[in-house]
């Protein structure tokens, strides 16, 4: 809850700071205090809460999946196994359906993807306030739960992708293949002088559509999930204004919790159907 | 929201994480998934297999049925065929014996019968002669009978 002495906007400031580990400016290595000493630490510090949750997160999903993928047997499955195959086989239809070339990393990448991204999302809908207390009270102030509301780990995964795209495009069509698709179109001509024009024309429309692609993948889903977690915490706000707008926001959490479930699968299927279709076309030539 | 190297840091946890899902998670659950595929193919192949084969089995079955009822029927006829025979067989047997002993019966009795008359002629006429004689004994001396005497004596 936010404290009597928080305004509103410092408690959202609060909420939206990750717990940031770096060098301050003076020298020493250490937790930074406030959203703006974290700010100061640039880009050699790391967002402990980010890392935290979604190496947890990660942990128990491939714990999880690993224990059913080690007693599989082709017998009758149960339980966790089915639970897990249910998933797999949806993954491997999806890939099945959008991949049309042959990789043996697609599919492994989309199911790492589908269930990272939703066990991320799933954090936002714990009680937004209920884990910062937590962590409050053994001394850790700034506590950000949701991974997927750091751009720091959508950009992660998204230049992950990003790599790969680029990585399987020079693989598959060689650098001059690779580059030709950059540079000989969309338009093209027969007179080549008239093409050599083209080129930089054509460069800057695909480079921006080649770049958009990791942008796109990882603002979507930051832009999705932050903006879920802004209106959680506009809410938890209405619980200190009086019984009756405290109890009109346990409705509306209750509300948007439930719609919010749509979201975050949803989230998870874009991106991890964007990745597939990105792959697809990193192995097809033009 | 500031860029710093937790990117890099999910960036790398992230390859982590697709390198084991790869090798520990995906690969051996599609094994155990194609695996079943092929089990549950080859069982629905062999069902359908033994389906098939009962259906004949019931096919061989009604005809060896049909076969067994037509033979019994065939023996059946055959037997009821001979006994007929049989009847019909001891039939004239009897009959041709009966008439034998009847034939024999009554040639033996008019054998008897002509014996008897033989005999009853024969004793008939031995009584004939000896009444003859005791009468000829009292009424006729050889004197007296003399012509007839002679008479006879002439005639033999």
């Amino acid at each position: 809850m936010a404290g009597d002495a928080l305004t509103s906007s410092e408690y959202i400031k609060h909420h939206l700071t990750n717990l940031t580990f770096g060098q301050h400016p003076d020298g020493s290595w250490g937790i930074a205090h406030s959203a703006s000493e974290a700010k100061e630490m640039g880009f050699w510090a790391i967002h402990l809460d980010t890392m935290f949750w979604s190496l947890l997160l990660g942990a128990l999903f491939i714990y999880f999946f690993s224990k059913a993928a080690k007693s599989a047997t082709q017998g009758v499955p149960s339980g966790l196994q089915n639970f897990v195959e249910w998933i797999v086989e949806f993954i491997d239809t999806s890939v099945r359906g959008s991949f049309s070339s042959r990789n043996a990393l697609v599919a492994p990448l989309a199911l790492t993807i589908f269930v990272w991204i939703f066990l991320q999302n799933l954090m936002d809908l714990v009680p937004v306030d209920v884990i910062p207390l937590i962590s409050g009270m053994l001394g850790i102030h700034f506590m950000k739960v949701v991974p997927s509301t750091d751009p720091n780990a959508t950009f992660g995964m998204a230049i992950g992708v990003f790599l790969l795209v680029l990585f399987y495009s020079i693989k598959i069509k060689g650098i001059g293949g690779f580059a030709g698709e950059l540079t000989l179109q969309p338009f093209s001509s027969k007179n080549p002088i008239v093409n050599l024009i083209f080129i930089p024309i054509n460069f800057v429309l695909e480079f921006v559509s080649l770049i958009a692609k990791p942008i796109s993948l990882a603002l979507r889903l930051f832009g999705n999930m932050y903006a879920g977690e802004m209106i959680f915490i506009l809410i938890a706000i209405m619980y200190n204004a009086g019984l009756v707008l405290g109890l009109f926001g346990g409705v509306l959490q209750l509300g948007w919790a439930i719609f919010h479930i749509l979201i975050i699968t949803l989230q998870a299927f874009i991106f991890m159907t964007l990745t597939i279709v990105y792959l697809d076309m990193a192995h097809h030539e033009h | 929201m500031n860029i710093n190297l937790t990117l890099i840091g999910q960036l790398l946890s992230f390859a982590v994480f697709v390198w084991f899902t790869m090798k520990y998670v995906w690969t051996p659950i599609m094994g155990a998934l194609e695996t079943r595929k092929k089990e549950i193919a080859d069982g629905l192949a062999a069902a359908e297999r033994g389906q098939h084969e009962q259906e004949l089995a019931k096919e061989r079955a009604k005809d060896v049925l049909h076969e067994a009822k037509a033979q019994a029927a065939e023996i059946v006829a055959q037997a009821q065929k001979r006994a007929a025979e049989i009847v019909d067989e001891s039939k004239g047997t009897a009959r041709t014996e009966g008439e034998r002993i009847l034939t024999a019966a009554q040639a033996e009795i008019e054998q008897e019968a002509n014996r008897a008359r033989e005999q009853l002629r024969e004793k008939i006429g031995l009584l004939a002669v000896t009444g003859a004689e005791k009468i000829l004994r009292k009424e006729i001396g050889a004197d007296a009978h003399q012509d007839i005497v002679a008479a006879l004596a002439e005639e033999i």
